[in-house]
Formats: structure tokens, C-alpha cells, sequence
């Protein structure tokens, strides 16, 4: 069969590539512009080559130290955020009703947190944990403890990750939920006569049955969690000291605080490379166990 | 190794059930023989897979006990029981090798580990698995998962019985074959009592040496495969084993003879006491029935000859009623007119359905 050859489909796309073009690309060059220059205002420009980019990298340099700083910071929330959710959510999705209408109930509990925006979920928190007149500050304070994430950076991360797991464990437990209603009742029921114990069928049955889905969870929750911005900047605003600056709350007090757009630029093109470069391992990851899945040898 | 009884067992899945037709099984009373192969023959959702489920303690009866040689079993858990089921859709442990999934069953209930170990690789050169022990269990086909499965239940040495859950379901045609037979080797090799339940009455029938036939949530006949073709105690047995199934007409008996319209068929046993107010109906499988271009017999239209394969099959009409014939392959007639002939040997009564025994005519 021959193909029909029409260039003139070409401009049935254009419209999607002018799009893509003003969302992604041009801003996305300006962004690089910005990078490889330096201004002093008056919309001058000086060229600087990938001088920003050496003091960025360079830890002994004042940019390059809070770079790293930030960037530890923000590894370790997200591992900690994994740490809790993942299990967490595990354990939410095993303990939810399978049948009845309990399950439509809990569905929509699970659901409430998640439909919640990011800066309400940051100032609920916000006023929920203050010692004068927040519920939690208040109970905490009274029960002996001195609490202040205003002024003690353990207190102020303490609150940021319960905040986040409030936040976003009922999405694992969603996705974890899901790939349990998909498990046929015949291995629940393989598993009674084989005589497994509760724990064999969690080991066995259940937990690579979630495999696939737990990928996806932890993708999810470790972009979020290394993106995170709008609720610790509501909580905390990168406080106390900086303690809780994580990456994209420096990266905006770099050039929206200091104005200093040659650095934030440079900045924020080593963080997007640094989230490709993860996504890329995730999805290499994926759809490698796909692969093996699909594979069936002779 | 044990005799299965079952006691007035019966079940609802309703929580308070009134009548008879709030019950997924009707009250059964059977025996299942210590190293018998039988088959339960039904139509889907005839209550053959809650049986099974009953049998292997998966689904606690409402009435009735189960009983091992005299052990009541009834309240015993599915791991307390020594029985093994493999179900429709195989199941494998799909992180471990095939040598962990048959081990599985014996590492759980503590089995010392060189015991394990002779016992899987017994099992495992029996259903031709030696080659692959080593592989993720996850990787096979279907037809070789579902041998785990089964290996699985045969690992452990007490095992009474193997219940099969229409095992051959999503495996290839030309594997089923092969995997019926390794089934049938099974059963000589080991002397374990096999339940098997299928819709599909090729497998039954040559699968079981005795075929339990369900409808509607009960027992309607038990027997060899020879006898539910012969002799079928119930109309829904005439007809959904044999294919084409029985021919079932309306007719009236007066003695020896029965009246199809006005058309008679005289029989070889007498029926005086037909029951009064009931649907009778004579039966006669296509194979019995004798068609002939012209002759003795009840005149009939042709409506059409099918071939089926091994054999042909006339449809034809008899006073309104549609009827099938085998004939044989050389079989060929001009017009539609043509002669019937039943074997009056083979020609049973019905009353609403089930088998009337009658008395032998002198």
C-alpha cells in the first residue's frame, strides 16, 4: 500500500506547535538567555557564558553553598516524605473495606485532603499549629512540650512533613487501593489452601501485585515532595532562619527577592535537569518491569 | 486419602433464605469414593463452583454437614482440611521460581526443608516441570502455570482430593488435550479422589469415570458417561449432553404405545400409572432415531442436513414438532418426504421432566 504524501497536513499541527512554542520553548529559551548573561538593570546585558553556572556548581562560593544546602534539604524531605507515606498508604489501602457502602464513604474521606489547594492546606496548618490560638500549638504547648515551629527549625520541619502526609497519603492509599481491588479473589482463595499466613499473602500476593502501582506512587510523591513550594512557603516562608528553604523557595528569593536573574536562571535549569535526569530513571525503571512482565519465555 | 460425604447439605448466599429458590444449592445428599474421578456437569451458574467451594471449606454451607471418612469437617477452615483446588484462572506467586511455588504449601505448614526439597522435585518430574524449576513462575504460559497450580495442591502427601475449578478454561485447545491427559495419569499414579467441574461435557465425559449432572442448583443424575447417554434421568440431561442433545417430544402413552399428535410409537416397557395433571414427553437421542427415504415409519419433512464433522446431522419436522436424526455420511433423498423410525429400546418417558421407569411390556 502506498502513502498518500500531502504536506498540507503540516498546518493541521501548526497550531499545537505555536502553543507548545509560547508555553514551553520561548520562555524556556529566555530562561537560558537569562542564564549565560549578566544585567545591571536599564535592560542591559553583558555576556557571562556559563560563569553562573561554575559559581552555581561550585559548593567554596556563596551561590553555590546555599544551592547545596537547599538541594540536601529537599533530598532529605523527599526521602522522609517516601519514608512515611509510602508504608502509611500501604497500610491505609490494606485496612480499607473491600465491600459495602462503607467503601464509597471512605473513598470520599480519603479524597477530601486532596481537593484541598496547596495554600489553604498552608494556612489551615499554619493557624492549626500556632501556640496562642491553634488546636494543635495550643494541646502541644499544654501537654509540657515547647513547640514553636516559628522558632526551631526541628518544629518547623516537624510540621511541614505531618502537613504533607495529611496532604497526600490518600493518594498512595487511592493508588494502592486500586491495585488491590484488582487482585481475582482465586489467589486470596490459592493462598487459604496453600496455608499462608496473613503475612505470606501481604509478601506473596499483595505487595507485587501493587508493584506497578507503587512505582507510580512513588513518582508521584517524590516530584511533588521535590517541587514542593506553596505550602512550606504559606507555614514557614523558608523559616526559621533557612531552615525549610527547600529549592524552589530559594530559587524564588533568588530572583524575585534579590532580582538577581542570571543566577536564577542558571538555578533553575540545573533543578529542571536535575528532575529529568530522576523522571528519566523512574521511567526506565517502569517500563523495564513492564517489559519483564511481557516477556514470556517458551 | 478419604471417603466425602455430604450430608443434607445445602446453600444460600442470602442471609435468611425462605424458599427453595433462594438457594445457590438445593439440598444434595452424595458420596464421593475414596480415588474416584468425577466430573460436575453444568450449565454456569448451576451451583457447581459453590459445591466445590463448600467441599473445600472456601463457602461455610447454611444447612448440612461434609464429612471426611467420619470426620465432620463442616467447621474446619479451607487450611485445616487436606484438600487442594485449582481454579479457573491459574495462580502463581509471582516473585518466586516454580520451585518456590510448589515448596509454598509445604514451607507453610512446616514441613523440614530436605523433605520440601525431595517432595518438589517428585512432583515436579511427575508433571514434566524438572526443566523449568528454576525459572519466575510469572514467565510461563498458561497451561504451564496452571500445573503449578495443581502441583501446588499435589505437593502436600496427605492431600484427600483436587478439586478442579474448570482448570481448562484459558489454556490453548491443542494444550487442553494434553494437560486432560497428564490429569488422567495423575489420578491412575497417585489413587487421589478428583473433582472436576466444567460446563464443557467433552472434558466430563471423558475426563470422569462418573459424571455428576447439576441444573438449577441441584443434583438431577449421577452416573457413568454411558448411562447419561442411555439412560438420562432427567430431560436437561437428555439434553445438554450428547450433540446434538436428546430430542424431546409432547406425547400422550396409553400402555405401550405413545402418541406423538396422532402418530403412535409403540415402546418396550408399559406405563399404567402415568401421574395425572404432569407434562409427559418421549425422548430419543438422534443416534437412535432411524431415517429412511421411504418405508415404515412416521412421515416426516426434511428441513436440512448438517454436517457436524464425524457426523450428519437431518433436521426434520414431525407433526410440528422439530427433531434431529443422525444419518450417515452416503445419506441422500429427493423432495423433503421421508420415514422415521425410533429404536424403541432407546425411547424413554418423561413426566415434567424426569425419567418415568415403567414396567416391562409383555
Amino acid at each position: 500500500m502506498n502513502k498518500t504524501l500531502n504536506h498540507k497536513a503540516w498546518f493541521l499541527v501548526l497550531p499545537v506547535f505555536a502553543l507548545v512554542a509560547f508555553s514551553a520553548v520561548v520562555p524556556l529559551m529566555t530562561v537560558v538567555n537569562y542564564s549565560v548573561q549578566d544585567t545591571f538593570g536599564n535592560n542591559q546585558f553583558f555576556w557571562n557564558g556559563v560563569g553562573w553556572f561554575a559559581e552555581l556548581l561550585d559548593p567554596s562560593r556563596e551561590l553555590g553553598g546555599r544551592f547545596f544546602d537547599a538541594l540536601w534539604r529537599t533530598l532529605l524531605f523527599s526521602a522522609i516524605i517516601l519514608a512515611i507515606e509510602i508504608p502509611l498508604g500501604i497500610a491505609v489501602a490494606l485496612a480499607m473495606p473491600r465491600e459495602g457502602w462503607t467503601v464509597a464513604l471512605c473513598l470520599v474521606l480519603m479524597a477530601l485532603p486532596l481537593l484541598i489547594p496547596w495554600n489553604v492546606v498552608g494556612t489551615i496548618w499554619q493557624v492549626f499549629a500556632r501556640g496562642d490560638i491553634g488546636l494543635l500549638g495550643w494541646v502541644v504547648n499544654h501537654l509540657g512540650i515547647d513547640y514553636n515551629y516559628t522558632g526551631h527549625s526541628l518544629d518547623a520541619w516537624v510540621t511541614i512533613i505531618v502537613m504533607d502526609v495529611w496532604h497526600w497519603t490518600s493518594l498512595v492509599a487511592l493508588l494502592c487501593y486500586a491495585g488491590l481491588k484488582s487482585i481475582p479473589d482465586a489467589y486470596y482463595q490459592a493462598a487459604r489452601i496453600d496455608g499462608a499466613s496473613r503475612w505470606a499473602v501481604f509478601r506473596t500476593i499483595q505487595l507485587p501485585k501493587m508493584r506497578r502501582v507503587l512505582l507510580i506512587a512513588v513518582l508521584l510523591r517524590f516530584m511533588d515532595s521535590f517541587m514542593i513550594y506553596t505550602e512550606p512557603f504559606v507555614l514557614t516562608g523558608g523559616g526559621p532562619g533557612n531552615a525549610t528553604t527547600f529549592l524552589s523557595i530559594d530559587l524564588v528569593k533568588l530572583a524575585l527577592g534579590q532580582f538577581d536573574l542570571g543566577k536564577a536562571a542558571a538555578m533553575s535549569i540545573v533543578y529542571n535537569l536535575i528532575i529529568l535526569a530522576i523522571c528519566w530513571v523512574f521511567y526506565t525503571v517502569m517500563t523495564n518491569v513492564d517489559a519483564d512482565r511481557e516477556r514470556v519465555e517458551a | 486419602m478419604a471417603r466425602i460425604t455430604l450430608d443434607h447439605l445445602a446453600h444460600a448466599y442470602k442471609p435468611d433464605p425462605r424458599g427453595p429458590q433462594d438457594y445457590a444449592l438445593k439440598e444434595i445428599n452424595h458420596v464421593w469414593d475414596q480415588g474416584g474421578a468425577y466430573a460436575l456437569l453444568g450449565p454456569s451458574g448451576c451451583g457447581k463452583t459453590t459445591l466445590l467451594n463448600i467441599i473445600s471449606g472456601l463457602v461455610h454451607p447454611t444447612r448440612g454437614r461434609i464429612r471426611f471418612d467420619e470426620r465432620d469437617v463442616t467447621e474446619l477452615s479451607t487450611e485445616a482440611r487436606n484438600i487442594a483446588q485449582v481454579f479457573q484462572f491459574p495462580v502463581v506467586y509471582d516473585t518466586m521460581s516454580v520451585r518456590e511455588n510448589l515448596a509454598f504449601p509445604l514451607k507453610n505448614r512446616g514441613v523440614p526443608r530436605d523433605r520440601t526439597a525431595a517432595r518438589v522435585e517428585e512432583i515436579a518430574h511427575l508433571l514434566d516441570l524438572t526443566r523449568v524449576l528454576d525459572r519466575k513462575a510469572r514467565n510461563l504460559t498458561a497451561d504451564m502455570k496452571q500445573k503449578i497450580s495443581l502441583g501446588r495442591g499435589l505437593v502436600r502427601p496427605d492431600v484427600a482430593a483436587i478439586l478442579f475449578d474448570e482448570p481448562l478454561t484459558v489454556i490453548d485447545p491443542h494444550l487442553k488435550w494434553q494437560l486432560r491427559s497428564t490429569l488422567k495419569e495423575i489420578h491412575r499414579a497417585l489413587d487421589i479422589t478428583m473433582i472436576y467441574v466444567t460446563h464443557d461435557q467433552t472434558e466430563a465425559l471423558t475426563f470422569a469415570d462418573k459424571v455428576v449432572v447439576m441444573h438449577d442448583g441441584a443434583v438431577v443424575q449421577t452416573g457413568t458417561p454411558e448411562e447419561l447417554f442411555e439412560r438420562p434421568a432427567h430431560t436437561f440431561v437428555g439434553h445438554f449432553i450428547g450433540s446434538p442433545g436428546m430430542n424431546i417430544l409432547p406425547c400422550r402413552v396409553d400402555g405401550a404405545t405413545a402418541y406423538i399428535e396422532n402418530e403412535p410409537v409403540s415402546l418396550t416397557r408399559a406405563y399404567r400409572t402415568l401421574p395425572q395433571g404432569q407434562r409427559i414427553e418421549l425422548g430419543i437421542r438422534p443416534e437412535f432415531v432411524r431415517l429412511q427415504e421411504r418405508g415404515d415409519g412416521l412421515p416426516v419433512r426434511v428441513r436440512r442436513i448438517d454436517d457436524i464433522g464425524r457426523a450428519r446431522i437431518a433436521r426434520v419436522e414431525l407433526a410440528g414438532n422439530a427433531l434431529a436424526a443422525s444419518v450417515p455420511e452416503t445419506f441422500a433423498i429427493d423432495g423433503d418426504e421421508a420415514a422415521l423410525a425410533f429404536d424403541p429400546r432407546h425411547v424413554h418417558i418423561y413426566a415434567d421432566g424426569h425419567l418415568v421407569a415403567g414396567e416391562p411390556a409383555r
